[in-house]
């Protein structure tokens, strides 16, 4: 992968959740530009990928919004400061540069420098959960088309393959609907014979079944055969503990995201059982210039509150501004009585 | 009342329950590792726990969202539940339940 050329900018932001967000509008208002890496492709963080449609009642006036209003009420807010978003990159490296500033690169090749990096990752990354199969990451990565994968990026690289797919939410169907055409044999196993998915997508499948396109079984997968690299089949276990082998080419499971700490742990910043120890005037980890707000920081009295992380991110600014501006004076003001605010708000 | 709790290693914990308050309440307060990503909203299936020796036949009833979302969780078993879905009681004081794998 070639390396794009580096993006300079004021802050770094590791997170677009609804703190990430609301920091953009924080540091917008004291005249600082953010660009914002996040592993899913799409903002709002845990408020949009696990309850989009389920009501939040302490955001203070808002009496009940749900996470995906929280998010474009964020967004809508922050749009005048024109944040830059890196969407489904994972931040995977932190260094310092000679000038002061910091290096930020994402696993597809983003590099960001910023005298300013603050870290809004919750509970961490979001990656696939990995089925608790003896030896299953001996057969990840070995390329396209074999072994066990989490995710389909390019359908052809399936064709002619004998697939076994294992779940029951939208993509576990979706990818059975899609792949089936052009697999040698596709295979559906789940725990139970009945489905989380949309009933239009079960009716589907339930239609390869019926003409022998899709197989189907109430099974869960209990080991994995083959060199290491090279799948060879799997154990499959039926609800009565019956077991029986399977051949297939590829495996892949979904069963949604779960929340890693991730690459944040090898940064080098001094962590506390996984969150980022910060002081309550700045929100600064042990290492300056390193901010940490919303669930991934703590302190004494630590509340992981949505509500918590936009007082820290307020905070947080202030001092960030010292160190992206060192030279200027900081103006203290309000959005209701400054026209230079409002300016920048597109309000006067 | 009483939970005991069989963790990841397989050491067994003897937590104090409390009325109203959900398993995973007491599961996470007790320091035990489980993730509860969503708070117990019943969105993420990460406080999966599997509930033993008869206590399952004993709980009411998995809701159409619990049963939906355990779709989403790894190593399903008959007697699976997620933790936040099950309310502490006089009726649960000695419930047994085993963490389920990662």
């Amino acid at each position: 992968m070639t390396a794009a050329a580096p993006i300079e900018t004021d802050v770094a932001i590791i997170g677009a959740g609804p703190i990430g967000l609301f920091a953009v509008f924080e540091l917008g208002l004291l005249d600082l530009k953010c660009h914002l890496v996040d592993i899913l492709d799409r903002p709002g963080g845990q408020c949009t990928e696990l309850y989009p449609e389920k009501p939040i009642y302490d955001i203070p006036g808002l009496p009940i919004v749900t996470g995906q209003e929280l998010t474009n009420r964020l967004l809508e807010q922050v749009k005048p400061f024109d944040p830059q978003f890196h969407f489904g990159e994972m931040a995977t490296a932190l260094e310092k540069l000679a000038d002061g500033r910091w290096k930020l690169t994402t696993d597809a090749g983003t590099t960001l420098i910023a005298p300013v990096v603050v870290i809004a990752a919750g509970a961490g990354s979001f990656v696939p959960k990995r089925p608790p199969v003896p030896g299953i990451e001996t057969f990840e990565n070995a390329g396209d088309g074999v072994g066990v994968h989490y995710a389909v990026r390019k359908m052809e690289t399936f064709r002619g393959k004998n697939i076994l797919i294992a779940g029951g939410g939208d993509s576990a169907l979706d990818w059975t609907i899609n792949l089936a055409p052009l697999a040698k044999s596709l295979t559906l196993v789940h725990h139970r014979d009945g489905f989380r998915a949309a009933q239009h997508s079960v009716n589907q499948m339930r239609e390869l079944e019926a003409a022998g396109k899709v197989k189907f079984h109430v099974a869960s997968v209990k080991a994995l055969h083959g060199e290491p690299g090279k799948l060879s089949g799997v154990t499959l276990a039926g609800p009565d503990k019956s077991e029986w082998h399977h051949e297939t080419d590829v495996f892949l499971p979904f069963f949604g995201l779960t929340i890693k700490l991730g690459p944040i742990a090898e940064f080098g910043i001094n962590l506390h059982e996984n969150l980022i120890p910060v002081d309550t005037a700045r929100f600064e980890s042990q290492t300056p210039g390193i901010f940490a707000i919303g669930d991934i920081n703590t302190y004494t009295g630590k509340l992981k509150l949505i509500l918590s992380g936009f007082h820290e991110a307020a905070l947080m600014a202030q001092a960030a501004f010292h160190i992206a501006r060192p030279n200027e004076k900081l103006r203290f003001q309000y959005t209701t009585s400054s026209s230079n605010l409002q300016k920048k708000l597109g309000v006067s | 009342m009483k939970i005991i709790a069989i963790d990841r290693q397989g050491k067994e914990h003897t937590l104090e329950g409390r009325d109203g308050w959900s398993v995973m309440e007491i599961l996470r307060d007790g320091g035990l590792d489980i993730a509860a990503e969503c708070g117990g909203a019943c969105a993420c299936a990460t406080c999966h726990v599997y509930v033993n020796d008869g206590w399952f036949e004993k709980l009411p009833p998995r809701s159409e969202s619990e049963i939906d979302m355990l779709d989403m969780a790894l190593a399903v078993e008959p007697n699976s539940r997620l933790s936040c879905q099950i309310i502490c009681s006089e009726e649960t004081d000695g419930i047994k339940v085993t963490v389920a794998p990662e």
